[in-house]
């Protein structure tokens, strides 16, 4: 008895009956998520969220806040290099993220000036980490200059490498590197594009 | 190594079947859910050239039947009831997934596997011998029969032609008023007349 390609279209007709039905394999994904988190198995948890700015993606470790990305940097690009980097136990728990949420969104509404997460920074190091430790000191709604800061980090001529420490925050937003601008008064370069640079330096200004 | 939850949405679907082959659907959501949780655990620290795919329908299977085993010391309640009768189809694709249920029920658990686990998620016969523990051969035949086997169950080669259907469902409709009255009458406490009784109390 030998099988025709008939016979296995046939067999697989009749097995179709054992597919998971639409939307059981979400329902059973939110299911793992929070049994793996139970576990302690999930080393990078993650979750997107809509903004004026786009939407984000926010990843967290145990110890804090990781990453906060932008559309325009490819949400699965940014993923790709934390299990590389990170840890490959990515796993989405939005539950995980719920106060980071909470806090960006009072925060895109006008009603947080300033964040009380807790924050994983290990993927800032050296000067950069000096210089992204340094920025929340530029207060709410005001902006410094790449020379500003980079003279209150104790580095007065490393005005370029301020630049590129603001351009590769991997905490925008968070840590908000958005406050600052070039000489000139532009905004200059951002991780979420200029345009988005331009729209928080405007909302912290009207709120 | 790509982030874990790619490996869910790209295989969530393959162990799903897995499961299904060994448990019915409650049990397989139990089943999956330790799956993944366990191939989490076990992720960061796999060789590079391990086939993702092989090694969790392996996990599955695994998974699977330490389910089945602890289902067969504690039983649900609702499984040592009688089957009920099937309800009314209002669905034919629910429908057709209960009949094909009580069918896979009805196969001998190595055939039932062998099926699924070659014609659903696609391993070749030799791959199928190695997860669960039986020669390529003895995998090979238990496929066969069980697809012949499966066929035999559900009463037909492929999909029954839609003309039985309305055939089919004629008959149960006009006889299900007098059933209906034959379980009433028996239901009520008085002696049930007999044939003869009857026209005398017409009378």
């Amino acid at each position: 008895m030998t099988a025709t390609p008939a016979d296995d279209a046939a067999t697989r007709d009749l097995l179709a009956g054992l597919d998971p039905a639409d939307g059981h394999l979400t329902a059973l994904r939110a299911r793992f998520a929070a049994a793996a988190l139970d576990a302690g198995a999930v080393d990078v948890a993650y979750r997107t969220l809509d903004s004026p700015v786009g939407r984000l993606l926010v990843c967290a470790t145990d110890v804090g806040v990781l990453r906060v990305a932008f559309e325009l940097e490819g949400h699965d690009t940014v993923l790709d290099r934390l299990a590389a980097t990170v840890s490959p136990r990515v796993v989405e728990v939005p539950s995980r993220l719920d106060a980071a949420a909470r806090e960006l969104d009072e925060y895109f509404r006008g009603e947080r000036r300033s964040f009380d997460l807790p924050l994983d920074r290990r993927l800032s190091k050296g000067f950069q980490r000096t210089v992204l430790e340094h920025l929340p000191d530029i207060g709410y709604g005001s902006t410094a200059s790449y020379a500003a800061v980079a003279l209150a980090s104790g580095s007065p001529r490393a005005v370029r490498a301020v630049g590129t420490a603001c351009a590769t925050n991997p905490l925008p937003v968070v840590v908000p590197c958005h406050r600052v601008v070039r000489s000139d008064g532009t905004a200059g370069n951002y991780r979420g594009g200029m345009a988005a640079k331009q729209t928080l330096i405007d909302l912290e200004a009207r709120a | 190594m790509e982030p874990f939850e790619r490996v869910v949405a790209r295989h969530g679907r393959t162990v799903w079947r897995v499961c299904r082959a060994v448990l019915d659907e409650h049990d397989a959501d139990d089943a999956w859910s330790e799956t993944f949780v366990a191939a989490l655990v076990a992720y960061a620290s796999l060789p590079p050239s391990t086939n993702l795919e092989a090694w969790l329908v392996t996990v599955a299977h695994r998974k699977a039947i330490d389910v089945l085993r602890a289902r067969e010391r504690h039983p649900r309640p609702v499984e040592t009831v009688p089957e009920p009768p099937p309800a009314p189809p209002h669905d034919e694709a629910i429908a057709r997934t209960d009949e094909l249920d009580a069918a896979l029920r009805g196969l001998p658990p190595g055939q039932r596997r062998a099926v699924v686990y070659h014609h659903l998620v696609g391993l070749s016969h030799r791959e199928v011998a190695e997860v669960t523990g039986i020669s390529a051969d003895a995998a090979r035949r238990a496929s066969a029969d069980g697809i012949a086997a499966l066929r035999r169950l559900l009463r037909g080669p492929t999909v029954r032609p839609p003309a039985v259907l309305p055939s089919a469902a004629a008959p149960p409709a006009a006889a299900s008023p007098a059933a209906g009255r034959g379980r009433g009458a028996t239901r009520t406490s008085t002696p049930t007349p007999t044939p003869t009784s009857e026209p005398k109390g017409v009378r």
